[in-house]
């Protein structure tokens, strides 16, 4: 269960409150108009940003005290989510060890995550030279690597076009669900809380209206 | 009956005239110099041992600033991309590019009141009971090019870290990067890419430093080919070697400008607009960071601190009110003034054609060509250039009476590239977007360019005049060739009044000289360009 009770964040004239709770294994998307604090909502939850006051718990005890790279948490951005210098191999290598020194268990589930996605084979190329697709696919594969209980999503699909996106929804959608993650998904598209089989709830204001 | 139409002047005169001034301006002066060449032996002068040594500490000199400068403006860059939020980060990243505005000779004279023999930093060491540190010579010089570049260059870098998408430093917080990791996959490869532009255009803006090498250096072991030339010309009354130095000169300079332009960098890369982006860093040593920049803005701002304090003294109203200092500033604003507003003219002309190249009759590379004419002068250092002039114009005039026209001269060339960069986007802008209607109105000439472009150019054009007569209000190089005691101005008088270590009249001169050229920058660009935007 994920928990966020009484969580505020000011910022200037923007104030905001959060009141949510996630089941464990689900998918939520959080629907809501640019500039309504969505991306505020992930930014709290992934540690990027400090609350006012509040608390965000998972599975009963709180994260506030954990930096960003101790939570239960990985996130798949809209873009930017890959070092375009690097290849694939030490983009997904990075998501496992800092210095990129892998074990050969670890360099066996980086070959499994990559085959997951459907990018078997491709480790040794530059992420630059990657399709908006594709480098959404390594992202997502990086995040299962992390092996992280929650996923968070900020708009991971409106970058894509068409016939990408709606792979990508598929492949992100049982990954989910062969993962039983914990996923929030922010969009301002219906179709992508459909695709996932979302359950939806609504930002307005700066205040979150109960699920639907 | 009919109207007469307005007159229409053609749309090549005004690039046409510009051109023309500038092919006069340069190309004369080049050919007296290689007409004048032919009576010389090229190569005596090459291998003759003294200038064997003034060409070698040219590159050496050159090739040591250039290194202290992007070595120590990489941490600088990196400290103020990794701490985004501190009081006074915005006002020290605008005094970076505060070098353009403030002369070289007053930071310099700042410089020696702090590292000086009688300087604060003498003074420490004495106490200390440390040898002494002498600021004339290849330290000085050394220390006044990392005071002027590697702000330029932290400048340059900071953008390129300032772009690295927000996302990049979420997911190295969240992947848990150390310092030393985010270094190596972040950081490094922002900057990297720009690291050999920077230092081609830092070696290229050292290798013809003038006047710091004037001042600090001098002397048969810190000369530079540049200063060489100067003392060819002024003291020893040596024209051959002053125009075999000047070919040598012309031909390394012109191979440092074809290496500049293939990285993409401009000496006027400092006028660029800095995007500032700074994104949240998740954990940092701040200890680190906050050193490294506070030894950066000590060392800024102590020289400009010193000289503004110690220039007011018993001595301050006796200087401003002497009748050599009252010429002096007189004939440094007629310079400023004029040069900018030839500068400026010949800029917006090479434009307006360029534009009509463009935009009219799509010719693109005619279009870059004859921006390109105003961008010569880069290639062609000012002692050069005055060392043609001088050989073109000794048999019909005396060229020390002519010292201001001349210097107004050389000035304007200098500040062309400047102006040409300011107001190239804007031009093309005042036209690209209506270009289709102001042709179905036969809207041209002059109420063209009072209706449309003036209210659309007017703040750049404003910029543009302020850069240019502030740069000629400050340059030391092109009146060091003609000045001479009848004729000075504000620069040539502080350089005499340094030279005869009268210290306290060459600190008040500094401070009115860096006074007119603030007033000068910002005057100019209220007057012309109108109230700054709310």
């Amino acid at each position: 269960m994920l928990e966020l009770k009484a969580l505020r964040f000011s910022y200037g004239e923007d104030d905001y409150q959060f009141d949510l709770s996630i089941d464990a294994h689900s998918t939520t998307a959080i629907m809501g108009k640019s500039g309504s604090g969505k991306s505020t909502l992930l930014n709290l939850i992934a540690g990027f940003l400090k609350p006012s006051s509040g608390n965000i718990q998972w599975q009963k005890s709180s994260l506030l005290t954990l930096p960003a790279q101790r939570r239960p948490i990985t996130t798949l951005f809209q873009q930017h989510n890959l070092f375009p210098h690097l290849t694939i191999h030490q983009n997904l290598a990075l998501g496992i060890n800092p210095s990129l020194k892998l074990s050969k268990e670890q360099e066996q589930q980086l070959t499994n995550s990559l085959d997951a996605v459907g990018m078997t084979g491709m480790d040794g190329q530059s992420a630059h030279t990657l399709s908006g697709g594709e480098q959404q696919r390594v992202a997502l594969a990086r995040c299962l690597l992390r092996q992280k209980p929650i996923l968070l999503m900020d708009e991971p699909f409106s970058a894509l076009d068409e016939a990408t996106r709606e792979s990508m929804q598929a492949l992100t959608r049982e990954t989910i669900k062969n993962n039983k993650l914990c996923a929030i998904i922010v969009t301002h598209s219906h179709n992508d809380a459909v695709a996932l089989d979302a359950s939806t709830c609504t930002l307005v204001d700066g205040r979150l209206s109960s699920l639907i | 009956m009919c109207r007469t139409p307005p007159y229409k002047p053609p749309w090549w005169l005004p690039g046409a005239l510009s051109v023309l001034a500038v092919v006069a301006l340069v190309g004369l002066p080049l050919l007296a110099l290689v007409n004048e060449a032919s009576n010389i032996e090229l190569l005596d002068t090459i291998s003759d041992p003294y200038h064997q040594r003034v060409i070698n500490f040219s590159l050496y000199q050159a090739v040591l600033s250039t290194l202290f400068s992007v070595v120590l403006a990489t941490p600088l860059a990196v400290a103020l991309s990794r701490e985004p939020r501190f009081k006074g980060r915005d006002l020290l990243i605008n005094l970076f590019s505060l070098s353009l505005v403030i002369p070289t000779i007053v930071a310099i004279v700042g410089i020696v009141s702090v590292f000086g023999q009688a300087g604060l930093v003498n003074h420490w060491l004495q106490t200390l009971g440390l040898p002494s540190f002498s600021i004339y010579g290849l330290h000085g010089i050394l220390l006044a090019h990392v005071f002027f570049n590697t702000p330029l260059a932290a400048r340059v870098l900071l953008q390129s870290l300032e772009n690295i998408p927000q996302e990049q430093w979420r997911l190295a917080a969240q992947l848990g990067l150390p310092s030393n990791s985010r270094w190596r996959f972040i950081e490094w490869p922002a900057i990297r890419p720009q690291l050999v532009g920077i230092a081609i255009l830092i070696f290229a803006l050292c290798f013809t430093s003038f006047t710091i090498v004037m001042t600090l250096g001098g002397g048969p072991r810190a000369t530079t080919i540049e200063v060489a030339i100067y003392q060819a010309l002024r003291f020893d009354f040596d024209i051959n070697t002053a125009v075999a130095l000047a070919l040598i000169q012309l031909a390394l300079c012109s191979l440092i400008m074809i290496a500049t332009h293939s990285f993409g960098m401009q000496t006027s890369q400092g006028l660029s607009e800095i995007k500032l982006n700074p994104s949240t860093h998740y954990s940092s040593s701040h200890c680190l960071n906050g050193l490294i920049i506070g030894i950066a803005a000590l060392f800024l701002i102590t020289p400009l601190a010193s000289l503004v304090v110690k220039a007011f003294n018993p001595a301050t109203l006796t200087v401003i009110a002497h009748s050599k200092t009252l010429s002096a500033l007189t004939n440094s604003v007629v310079v400023a003034l004029t040069a900018g507003a030839l500068a400026v003219s010949m800029g917006i002309g090479l434009q307006l054609s360029a534009r009509h190249l463009r935009l009219r009759l799509n010719k693109r590379s005619s279009g870059k060509a004859i921006q390109l004419a105003g961008n010569i002068i880069l290639v062609i250092p000012p002692v050069v250039l005055g060392t043609g002039l001088f050989i073109l114009l000794r048999p019909f005039a005396d060229v020390f009476a002519l010292a201001l026209a001349l210097v107004i001269a050389i000035n304007s060339l200098m500040a062309l590239p400047f102006v040409l960069r300011i107001l190239e986007g804007p031009v093309l802008q005042a036209a690209q977007r209506h270009d289709r209607l102001i042709q179905s109105l036969g809207i041209h000439g002059l109420p063209r360019w009072r209706l449309l472009d003036w209210p659309h150019l007017k703040k750049p054009i404003g910029y543009s005049m302020a850069i240019a007569s502030t740069l000629a209000a400050g340059d030391l190089s092109a009146i060091a060739l003609f000045g001479s005691e009848r004729i000075t101005t504000l620069p040539l008088l502080l350089y005499q009044r340094m030279g005869s270590y009268r210290h306290y009249e060459a600190l008040t001169t500094a401070v009115l000289l860096l006074l007119l050229c603030l007033a000068l920058f910002f005057v100019l660009q209220r007057v012309i360009g109108g109230k700054p935007d709310a």
